[in-house]
Protein backbone atom coordinates (compact mmCIF):
# COMPACT_ATOMS: atom_id res chain seq x y z
CA UNK A 1 0.00 0.00 0.00
CA UNK A 2 1.81 3.66 -0.98
CA UNK A 3 0.25 6.88 -0.26
CA UNK A 4 -1.83 8.31 -3.52
CA UNK A 5 -2.46 11.68 -2.64
CA UNK A 6 -1.24 13.73 -0.35
CA UNK A 7 -3.70 17.23 0.71
CA UNK A 8 -1.87 19.67 3.16
CA UNK A 9 -3.21 22.86 4.30
CA UNK A 10 -5.71 23.16 1.16
CA UNK A 11 -7.76 26.22 1.20
CA UNK A 12 -9.62 27.57 -1.80
CA UNK A 13 -11.54 30.56 -1.46
CA UNK A 14 -14.20 32.24 -4.17
CA UNK A 15 -13.61 35.66 -3.38
CA UNK A 16 -15.07 36.39 -0.04
CA UNK A 17 -16.69 32.75 0.48
CA UNK A 18 -14.43 30.04 1.63
CA UNK A 19 -15.29 26.75 0.04
CA UNK A 20 -12.24 24.86 1.01
CA UNK A 21 -10.68 25.49 4.88
CA UNK A 22 -7.24 24.02 6.20
CA UNK A 23 -7.83 20.59 4.44
CA UNK A 24 -5.62 17.84 5.11
CA UNK A 25 -6.42 14.28 3.69
CA UNK A 26 -4.39 11.65 2.55
CA UNK A 27 -5.20 8.78 0.66
CA UNK A 28 -3.88 5.17 0.06
CA UNK A 29 -4.03 3.05 -2.69
CA UNK A 30 -6.31 -0.34 -2.35
CA UNK A 31 -9.18 1.82 -1.08
CA UNK A 32 -12.63 2.64 -1.80
CA UNK A 33 -13.66 6.38 -0.61
CA UNK A 34 -16.87 7.82 -0.13
CA UNK A 35 -16.83 12.10 0.09
CA UNK A 36 -20.24 12.86 1.61
CA UNK A 37 -21.18 16.23 2.95
CA UNK A 38 -24.58 18.28 2.25
CA UNK A 39 -25.11 20.46 -0.75
CA UNK A 40 -22.69 23.37 -1.04
CA UNK A 41 -19.81 21.64 1.81
CA UNK A 42 -17.11 21.76 -1.00
CA UNK A 43 -17.13 18.32 -2.25
CA UNK A 44 -17.00 19.55 -5.97
CA UNK A 45 -14.42 21.53 -5.06
CA UNK A 46 -11.87 19.31 -3.37
CA UNK A 47 -12.06 17.08 -6.63
CA UNK A 48 -12.17 19.71 -8.94
CA UNK A 49 -8.77 20.22 -6.97
CA UNK A 50 -7.45 17.22 -7.61
CA UNK A 51 -8.13 17.42 -11.11
CA UNK A 52 -6.15 20.11 -11.93
CA UNK A 53 -9.70 22.13 -12.67
CA UNK A 54 -9.02 24.76 -10.44
CA UNK A 55 -6.14 26.06 -8.29
CA UNK A 56 -6.04 26.11 -4.97
CA UNK A 57 -5.72 29.41 -2.68
CA UNK A 58 -3.17 27.76 -0.89
CA UNK A 59 -1.52 24.71 0.48
CA UNK A 60 -0.31 21.77 -1.35
CA UNK A 61 -1.64 18.47 -3.13
CA UNK A 62 0.84 15.72 -4.52
CA UNK A 63 -0.71 13.29 -6.18
CA UNK A 64 1.71 9.83 -6.32
CA UNK A 65 4.14 12.44 -4.77
CA UNK A 66 4.00 15.17 -8.17
CA UNK A 67 2.00 18.46 -7.94
CA UNK A 68 -1.40 18.44 -10.54
CA UNK A 69 -0.08 18.51 -13.51
CA UNK A 70 0.46 16.55 -16.80
CA UNK A 71 1.50 13.70 -14.55
CA UNK A 72 -1.88 13.19 -12.17
CA UNK A 73 -4.53 13.44 -14.84
CA UNK A 74 -2.16 10.46 -16.49
CA UNK A 75 -3.06 8.49 -13.14
CA UNK A 76 -6.85 9.35 -12.20
CA UNK A 77 -9.54 9.00 -14.02
CA UNK A 78 -12.49 11.27 -13.48
CA UNK A 79 -16.28 11.27 -13.92
CA UNK A 80 -17.49 15.31 -13.58
CA UNK A 81 -20.48 16.34 -12.21
CA UNK A 82 -21.35 17.59 -15.68
CA UNK A 83 -20.77 15.83 -19.04
CA UNK A 84 -17.96 17.36 -21.24
CA UNK A 85 -18.52 14.67 -24.18
CA UNK A 86 -19.78 15.83 -28.43
CA UNK A 87 -23.57 14.51 -27.43
CA UNK A 88 -23.76 14.55 -32.04
CA UNK A 89 -21.09 11.74 -31.43
CA UNK A 90 -22.15 8.14 -31.30
CA UNK A 91 -20.37 6.21 -28.54
CA UNK A 92 -18.39 4.47 -30.86
CA UNK A 93 -16.56 7.22 -31.54
CA UNK A 94 -16.59 8.50 -28.28
CA UNK A 95 -14.48 5.37 -27.61
CA UNK A 96 -12.29 5.61 -30.17
CA UNK A 97 -11.22 9.18 -29.09
CA UNK A 98 -10.32 7.70 -25.88
CA UNK A 99 -8.88 5.05 -27.04
CA UNK A 100 -6.30 7.41 -28.86
CA UNK A 101 -6.56 10.13 -26.23
CA UNK A 102 -5.81 8.02 -23.52
CA UNK A 103 -2.93 5.27 -23.05
CA UNK A 104 -4.20 2.93 -20.36
CA UNK A 105 -8.17 2.96 -21.67
CA UNK A 106 -9.16 -0.52 -22.53
CA UNK A 107 -11.10 -0.78 -25.57
CA UNK A 108 -12.31 -4.17 -25.20
CA UNK A 109 -13.57 -3.77 -21.56
CA UNK A 110 -15.21 -0.57 -22.36
CA UNK A 111 -17.26 -2.54 -25.36
CA UNK A 112 -17.79 -5.54 -23.01
CA UNK A 113 -19.53 -3.56 -20.44
CA UNK A 114 -21.11 -1.47 -23.10
CA UNK A 115 -22.95 -5.03 -24.50
CA UNK A 116 -23.53 -6.17 -20.48
CA UNK A 117 -25.51 -3.05 -20.33
CA UNK A 118 -27.68 -3.57 -23.73
CA UNK A 119 -26.10 0.47 -25.14
CA UNK A 120 -25.52 0.28 -28.61
CA UNK A 121 -21.77 1.60 -29.54
CA UNK A 122 -23.54 3.07 -33.00
CA UNK A 123 -26.47 5.40 -30.97
CA UNK A 124 -25.95 8.42 -30.64
CA UNK A 125 -25.26 10.68 -27.56
CA UNK A 126 -28.12 12.78 -27.50
CA UNK A 127 -30.62 10.32 -28.60
CA UNK A 128 -29.64 8.71 -24.76
CA UNK A 129 -31.86 8.84 -21.83
CA UNK A 130 -30.10 10.46 -18.59
CA UNK A 131 -29.85 7.70 -17.12
CA UNK A 132 -27.64 5.66 -20.26
CA UNK A 133 -25.62 9.28 -21.05
CA UNK A 134 -24.61 8.40 -17.30
CA UNK A 135 -23.88 4.71 -18.00
CA UNK A 136 -21.65 5.43 -20.52
CA UNK A 137 -19.83 8.13 -19.14
CA UNK A 138 -19.55 5.89 -16.44
CA UNK A 139 -18.05 3.06 -19.11
CA UNK A 140 -16.15 5.48 -20.35
CA UNK A 141 -13.95 6.42 -16.77
CA UNK A 142 -13.77 2.91 -15.63
CA UNK A 143 -12.40 1.50 -18.78
CA UNK A 144 -9.85 3.23 -17.94
CA UNK A 145 -6.77 1.49 -15.77
CA UNK A 146 -5.79 4.54 -13.45
CA UNK A 147 -4.97 4.31 -10.14
CA UNK A 148 -6.80 6.77 -9.08
CA UNK A 149 -10.55 7.08 -9.87
CA UNK A 150 -12.84 10.11 -9.01
CA UNK A 151 -16.39 9.70 -9.17
CA UNK A 152 -18.45 12.67 -8.58
CA UNK A 153 -22.13 11.67 -8.37
CA UNK A 154 -21.90 8.90 -10.36
CA UNK A 155 -25.42 7.31 -9.67
CA UNK A 156 -27.66 9.71 -9.08
CA UNK A 157 -29.91 9.85 -12.37
CA UNK A 158 -29.97 6.27 -12.80
CA UNK A 159 -32.28 3.64 -11.88
CA UNK A 160 -31.92 1.18 -8.84
CA UNK A 161 -31.18 -2.02 -10.84
CA UNK A 162 -28.84 -0.15 -13.29
CA UNK A 163 -27.36 0.75 -9.36
CA UNK A 164 -26.06 -2.20 -8.68
CA UNK A 165 -24.91 -3.88 -12.09
CA UNK A 166 -22.98 -0.07 -11.86
CA UNK A 167 -21.34 -0.79 -8.32
CA UNK A 168 -20.69 -4.14 -9.74
CA UNK A 169 -18.73 -2.35 -12.43
CA UNK A 170 -16.96 -0.81 -10.17
CA UNK A 171 -16.11 -3.37 -7.86
CA UNK A 172 -15.12 -5.58 -10.43
CA UNK A 173 -12.85 -2.90 -12.87
CA UNK A 174 -10.42 -1.57 -10.38
CA UNK A 175 -7.52 -3.59 -9.85
CA UNK A 176 -6.20 -4.08 -5.70
CA UNK A 177 -3.32 -1.04 -5.78
CA UNK A 178 -6.42 1.11 -7.18
CA UNK A 179 -8.72 3.84 -4.94
CA UNK A 180 -11.61 5.13 -5.84
CA UNK A 181 -13.45 8.37 -4.53
CA UNK A 182 -16.96 8.40 -5.14
CA UNK A 183 -19.33 11.62 -4.23
CA UNK A 184 -22.44 11.10 -3.59
CA UNK A 185 -26.07 11.60 -1.33
CA UNK A 186 -26.88 8.13 -1.94
CA UNK A 187 -25.01 6.80 0.60
CA UNK A 188 -27.28 3.65 1.53
CA UNK A 189 -26.66 2.32 -1.83
CA UNK A 190 -23.23 2.39 -2.00
CA UNK A 191 -22.07 2.22 1.41
CA UNK A 192 -21.34 -1.55 1.74
CA UNK A 193 -18.58 -0.70 -1.09
CA UNK A 194 -16.95 1.88 0.57
CA UNK A 195 -14.04 1.31 2.73
CA UNK A 196 -13.98 4.55 4.26
CA UNK A 197 -16.16 7.63 4.42
CA UNK A 198 -15.04 11.56 4.63
CA UNK A 199 -17.37 13.59 5.81
CA UNK A 200 -17.04 17.20 4.62
CA UNK A 201 -19.03 20.22 5.86
CA UNK A 202 -18.20 24.26 5.06
CA UNK A 203 -15.40 23.06 3.34
CA UNK A 204 -13.61 21.39 6.68
CA UNK A 205 -13.51 17.77 7.11
CA UNK A 206 -15.63 16.71 9.83
CA UNK A 207 -15.09 12.83 10.26
CA UNK A 208 -12.79 10.58 8.63
CA UNK A 209 -13.70 6.14 9.26
CA UNK A 210 -13.92 3.26 8.02
CA UNK A 211 -17.91 2.56 7.54
CA UNK A 212 -17.63 -0.50 9.77
CA UNK A 213 -15.66 1.16 12.91
CA UNK A 214 -19.07 3.69 12.34
CA UNK A 215 -21.49 0.80 12.71
CA UNK A 216 -19.41 -0.49 15.63
CA UNK A 217 -18.88 2.00 17.68
CA UNK A 218 -22.25 4.41 16.85
CA UNK A 219 -24.30 0.98 16.26
CA UNK A 220 -25.91 2.84 12.99
CA UNK A 221 -25.35 2.91 8.67
CA UNK A 222 -23.14 5.38 7.81
CA UNK A 223 -26.57 6.70 6.24
CA UNK A 224 -28.10 7.25 9.32
CA UNK A 225 -25.37 8.87 10.79
CA UNK A 226 -24.86 11.29 7.86
CA UNK A 227 -28.85 12.23 8.68
CA UNK A 228 -27.74 13.11 12.16
CA UNK A 229 -24.63 15.06 11.88
CA UNK A 230 -26.32 17.48 8.80
CA UNK A 231 -29.89 17.27 10.74
CA UNK A 232 -30.87 20.73 8.89
CA UNK B 1 -28.19 -10.75 -6.13
CA UNK B 2 -26.50 -9.56 -3.13
CA UNK B 3 -26.76 -10.67 0.26
CA UNK B 4 -28.74 -9.26 2.59
CA UNK B 5 -26.88 -7.27 4.83
CA UNK B 6 -28.38 -4.91 8.30
CA UNK B 7 -27.74 -1.29 7.87
CA UNK B 8 -26.52 -1.04 11.81
CA UNK B 9 -24.28 -3.94 12.33
CA UNK B 10 -20.44 -3.91 11.01
CA UNK B 11 -20.35 -5.52 7.59
CA UNK B 12 -17.58 -7.84 8.15
CA UNK B 13 -19.60 -9.39 11.06
CA UNK B 14 -22.63 -10.35 8.88
CA UNK B 15 -20.40 -11.68 5.98
CA UNK B 16 -18.45 -13.95 8.64
CA UNK B 17 -22.63 -14.87 9.88
CA UNK B 18 -23.16 -15.39 6.34
CA UNK B 19 -20.07 -17.90 5.62
CA UNK B 20 -20.74 -19.57 8.92
CA UNK B 21 -24.44 -20.50 8.04
CA UNK B 22 -23.53 -21.84 4.72
CA UNK B 23 -20.99 -24.40 5.93
CA UNK B 24 -23.44 -25.19 8.95
CA UNK B 25 -25.58 -25.98 6.47
CA UNK B 26 -23.87 -27.46 4.59
CA UNK B 27 -23.79 -25.23 1.40
CA UNK B 28 -20.00 -25.46 1.83
CA UNK B 29 -19.05 -29.09 2.77
CA UNK B 30 -15.98 -29.65 4.50
CA UNK B 31 -13.04 -29.22 2.49
CA UNK B 32 -14.78 -27.67 -0.02
CA UNK B 33 -12.61 -24.50 -1.90
CA UNK B 34 -13.95 -21.04 -1.71
CA UNK B 35 -14.77 -18.44 -4.45
CA UNK B 36 -12.03 -15.92 -4.64
CA UNK B 37 -12.40 -12.92 -2.45
CA UNK B 38 -13.17 -10.65 -5.54
CA UNK B 39 -16.20 -13.44 -6.40
CA UNK B 40 -16.95 -13.65 -3.63
CA UNK B 41 -17.12 -9.60 -2.86
CA UNK B 42 -19.09 -9.14 -6.38
CA UNK B 43 -21.50 -12.21 -4.91
CA UNK B 44 -22.37 -9.98 -1.55
CA UNK B 45 -21.62 -6.72 -3.30
CA UNK B 46 -19.13 -5.14 -0.99
CA UNK B 47 -16.02 -3.99 -1.27
CA UNK B 48 -12.72 -6.50 -1.28
CA UNK B 49 -11.42 -5.51 1.64
CA UNK B 50 -13.97 -6.28 4.03
CA UNK B 51 -14.58 -9.61 2.73
CA UNK B 52 -10.62 -10.11 3.05
CA UNK B 53 -10.92 -9.15 6.42
CA UNK B 54 -14.11 -11.43 6.78
CA UNK B 55 -12.31 -14.20 5.56
CA UNK B 56 -9.07 -14.19 7.60
CA UNK B 57 -11.18 -13.82 10.33
CA UNK B 58 -12.85 -16.56 9.72
CA UNK B 59 -8.99 -17.97 9.04
CA UNK B 60 -8.02 -17.60 12.48
CA UNK B 61 -11.04 -19.19 13.97
CA UNK B 62 -9.90 -22.21 12.01
CA UNK B 63 -12.99 -22.66 9.51
CA UNK B 64 -10.91 -22.06 6.81
CA UNK B 65 -7.66 -22.29 5.81
CA UNK B 66 -5.68 -21.27 2.85
CA UNK B 67 -3.40 -23.36 0.74
CA UNK B 68 -1.04 -21.44 -0.60
CA UNK B 69 -1.56 -20.82 -4.34
CA UNK B 70 -4.41 -22.94 -4.58
CA UNK B 71 -7.19 -20.76 -2.46
CA UNK B 72 -9.59 -21.08 0.35
CA UNK B 73 -10.84 -24.04 1.87
CA UNK B 74 -13.55 -25.45 4.17
CA UNK B 75 -11.70 -26.83 7.58
CA UNK B 76 -12.12 -30.58 7.01
CA UNK B 77 -12.05 -30.69 11.40
CA UNK B 78 -16.51 -31.79 11.51
CA UNK B 79 -16.04 -31.77 15.01
CA UNK B 80 -15.01 -28.20 15.23
CA UNK B 81 -18.19 -27.87 12.95
CA UNK B 82 -20.71 -29.61 15.25
CA UNK B 83 -19.34 -27.71 18.28
CA UNK B 84 -19.80 -24.49 16.23
CA UNK B 85 -23.29 -25.80 15.05
CA UNK B 86 -24.05 -26.27 18.69
CA UNK B 87 -22.78 -22.88 20.16
CA UNK B 88 -25.38 -21.41 17.01
CA UNK B 89 -28.22 -23.50 17.62
CA UNK B 90 -28.12 -22.21 22.19
CA UNK B 91 -27.42 -18.43 20.88
CA UNK B 92 -30.50 -19.25 18.65
CA UNK B 93 -32.68 -20.61 21.73
CA UNK B 94 -31.95 -17.77 23.93
CA UNK B 95 -32.81 -15.57 21.63
CA UNK B 96 -35.99 -17.24 21.36
CA UNK B 97 -36.73 -17.64 24.82
CA UNK B 98 -35.76 -14.07 25.66
CA UNK B 99 -38.73 -12.92 22.91
CA UNK B 100 -41.14 -15.67 24.73
CA UNK B 101 -40.30 -14.23 28.14
CA UNK B 102 -41.16 -10.84 26.56
CA UNK B 103 -44.44 -12.01 25.90
CA UNK B 104 -44.90 -13.55 29.24
CA UNK B 105 -43.76 -17.22 28.69
CA UNK B 106 -41.88 -18.91 31.13
CA UNK B 107 -38.90 -21.38 29.71
CA UNK B 108 -41.23 -24.39 30.58
CA UNK B 109 -44.13 -22.82 28.83
CA UNK B 110 -42.29 -22.01 25.59
CA UNK B 111 -40.55 -25.76 25.47
CA UNK B 112 -44.55 -26.93 25.99
CA UNK B 113 -45.69 -24.44 22.68
CA UNK B 114 -42.66 -25.72 20.53
CA UNK B 115 -43.44 -29.76 21.07
CA UNK B 116 -46.63 -28.37 20.28
CA UNK B 117 -45.81 -27.01 17.19
CA UNK B 118 -43.00 -29.65 16.33
CA UNK B 119 -45.91 -32.36 16.39
CA UNK B 120 -49.04 -30.31 14.54
CA UNK B 121 -50.83 -33.36 13.66
CA UNK B 122 -51.71 -34.15 17.20
CA UNK B 123 -53.22 -31.44 18.04
CA UNK B 124 -56.80 -29.89 16.68
CA UNK B 125 -56.65 -26.87 14.69
CA UNK B 126 -58.42 -24.62 17.22
CA UNK B 127 -58.49 -21.35 14.89
CA UNK B 128 -60.60 -22.80 12.25
CA UNK B 129 -63.42 -24.52 14.85
CA UNK B 130 -64.60 -20.48 15.65
CA UNK B 131 -65.96 -20.35 12.20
Amino acid sequence: MSTLVECTGLNKNYGKVTALHDVNLTIESGHIIGLLGPNGSGKTTLIKILNGLLTPTSGTVLVKGKPIGVDSKKVISYLPDHTYLNMNQRVSEVISFFTTFYEDFDERRAYDMLSKLSINPKDRLKAMSKGTKEKVQLILVMSRRADLYILDEPIAGVDPAARDYILNVILTNYDASASIIISTHLIADIENVLDEVLFIQNGQIRLTSSVDAIREEQGKSVDALFREVFRC
Amino acid sequence: MPWELDSDRPIFQQIIDKIQTDILSGRYAPGDKLPSVRELAMMAAVNPNTMQKALAELERAGLVYTQRTSGRFITEDTAMIELLKERKAKELIDTFLEGMQRIGYSAQDAADALKRKAAPAQIPDCSQADN
